[in-house]
């Protein structure tokens, strides 16, 4: 039998995404909508200053909550419905699984994508050199996040213990990270802190592509390296310890 | 074409005892194999390392000459696994689950859909293709997945307790259908339910504490036992002398014994008009006689009346 790879691939999509939000129209709807919470308190608490600031915020959030929420969808099939044994003993590969699960998960956030793209068109002022910039951050760390995501799924044996995981890589991504405000608005000595998460490596390029913040270059090659080194790394840890075949 | 187990063993990380202890076995790839074992036995453990989702701590296996560690690749194109406890996801419609599972499967979209409606159909749950899995009943959701590997291409199937849950018409539907495929596909599978087993498996394997302690076909299995004939008497009838077993239940007394034993106790009985039954010994009493524990709440003892 020949088999069709772009099938396997799609498969993934079409159950945790495509199903679900046919299956459940109201999670477009709440794709759609979940970028404008923050968005709208940064817009009056800045009085407007920050609007462009915080849709890029809002961008990098939904890339990479989206991301790690992929964590709880792998664990789900793995742990709780136990359908990951079902695909290991498939003729589908790990890679085939992860790059659909990855897909699925962008396919999930598509919604929202759509919905900042709008903001982004009538608050944030971009160059092609600076759109280009700001869609390779972005993606950077929605693989970086992924990658974390596989990671964790890997080593959890429980769904409420992925939940777990979620929450504190949630606050740890969004909070801790400057990604709605220019770092520059942290007090010192505080502003070492948000350097302690991966993703404000990404913000700073992006803020400064977009001309939010303004740092040197050597500070700019530096948060590319960070991005570059973590999302391999981490990268390369997912796939090495995705547990397609226990021990 | 068979497979074939050499000394597996298995030691889950972290534990101390063997969950498979060099179990070496030869199963023929044609009709249904069902391995039984009490909770623990490690008939999960055995199904998953040939179902190539779990590594050996030793010993080799292979599967129509195919090995299960370095051929997996292979493998996988011929095999398929429902797992113990796997439930169909619930925010999808039986058609969708089938249909994805046979696109991960390698399945283009429109066969995926076209086989899935034709088994839908062919396990009796076309009604409520359309229904979202959540809504179902734990049979039919168990239904589902049995759904996924029949209507795939799979040659070779681990079904790990696939009728749990399912109600008795449902069960003999489900061993029906795999009694009409059997005849293309060799499906290995796991039970609790051991008169299924005996009328319906080509092989039964019997594990216990992680030691395989017999396999064949049931009449090899019987010649094994020493004592091949049942003859069951009423609560408080008067034994006859026979050399054998007896078994005391709440209801009965069940007297395991030789064909020669059973003849006379049974001429005994007819003797005295007393209410008797006769029969072959069924898998009941050669699984408990293989683990060694009482049957139903009884005692078992040698016994000797002669």
């Amino acid at each position: 039998m020949k088999r069709n790879k772009l099938s396997q691939v799609w498969a993934s999509v079409l159950l945790t995404a495509v199903y679900w939000m046919r299956n459940y129209p109201i999670s477009i709807v709440a794709s759609f909508l979940s970028p404008i919470s923050i968005v709208v308190i940064i817009a009056f608490v800045s009085k407007g200053a920050l609007v462009g600031v915080a849709v890029e915020g809002a961008l990098i959030t939904t890339f990479v909550l989206n991301g790690i929420m992929e964590m709880t969808d792998i664990s789900h099939l793995k742990n709780d419905f136990k359908i990951q044994d079902m695909v290991v003993a498939s003729p589908t590969s790990a890679f085939s699984y992860i790059f659909g699960m990855s897909l699925s998960s962008l396919a999930t956030a598509l919604p929202s994508i759509i919905f900042i793209l709008i903001l982004w068109s009538v608050f944030v002022h971009t160059t092609v050199v600076s759109a280009l910039t700001v869609f390779a951050a972005v993606a950077l760390l929605m693989i970086l996040a992924i990658s974390i995501g596989f990671f964790l799924a890997t080593r959890t044996s429980d769904i409420s213990e992925s939940y777990q995981f979620t929450t504190i890589l949630s606050l740890l991504f969004t909070t801790v990270s400057p990604i709605y405000y220019p770092i520059s608005l942290i007090p010192m000595p505080y502003r070492y802190l948000a350097y302690l998460s991966p993703i404000t490596y990404g913000a700073e390029i992006i803020q400064n592509a977009t001309g939010y913040l303004s740092i040197s270059s050597m500070n700019l090659v530096l948060d590319w390296i960070v991005l570059v080194g973590l999302t391999a790394v981490m990268l390369f840890f997912a796939i090495k310890d995705l547990r397609w075949r226990e021990a | 074409m068979a497979i074939e187990c050499v000394k597996i063993t298995k030691k889950y990380p972290g534990t101390t005892s063997k969950s498979l202890d060099n179990v070496s076995v030869s199963i023929p790839t044609k009709g249904i194999f069902s391995l039984i074992g009490r909770n623990g036995a490690g008939k999960t453990t055995l199904t998953r390392i040939l179902g190539t989702q779990l590594m050996p701590s030793s010993g080799h296996a292979t599967i129509n000459g195919l090995d299960i560690i370095d051929d997996a690749k292979e493998l996988r194109e011929i095999i398929a696994v429902i797992p113990q406890d796997g439930r169909p996801v619930p925010w999808v419609t039986p058609a969708q689950m089938i249909m994805t599972y046979l696109m991960w499967r390698g399945y283009g979209i429109r066969e995926a859909k076209a086989r899935a409606v034709s088994v839908i159909k062919d396990i009796g749950i076309y009604k409520e293709k359309d229904m979202h899995i959540g809504k179902l009943s734990g049979g039919t959701k168990r239904k589902v997945l049995v759904g996924c590997v029949l209507a795939s291409e799979a040659e070779i199937v681990f079904m790990d307790e696939p009728t749990t849950g399912l109600d008795l018409i449902s069960r003999t539907s489900f061993w029906e259908t795999l009694g009409k495929l059997k005849k293309d596909r060799f499906f290995l599978l796991t039970t609790h339910y051991l008169e299924e087993a005996e009328s319906l498996a080509d092989g039964i394997g019997i594990l216990d504490n992680g030691k395989l302690l017999v396999s064949g076909s049931m009449d090899q299995i019987r010649k094994r036992i020493r004592y091949r004939y049942m003859v069951t008497l009423g609560k408080d009838a008067k034994v006859p002398a026979f050399k054998g077993k007896i078994i005391r239940t709440s209801n009965s007394t069940k007297i395991m014994t030789s064909e020669e034993g059973a003849k006379r106790v049974a001429s005994e009985m007819i003797r005295r008009h007393a209410e008797f039954s006769m029969s072959p010994i069924s898998l009941n009493e050669i699984f408990y006689s293989f683990v060694k524990e009482d049957i139903e709440t009884g005692k078992s003892d040698d016994y000797e009346k002669e």
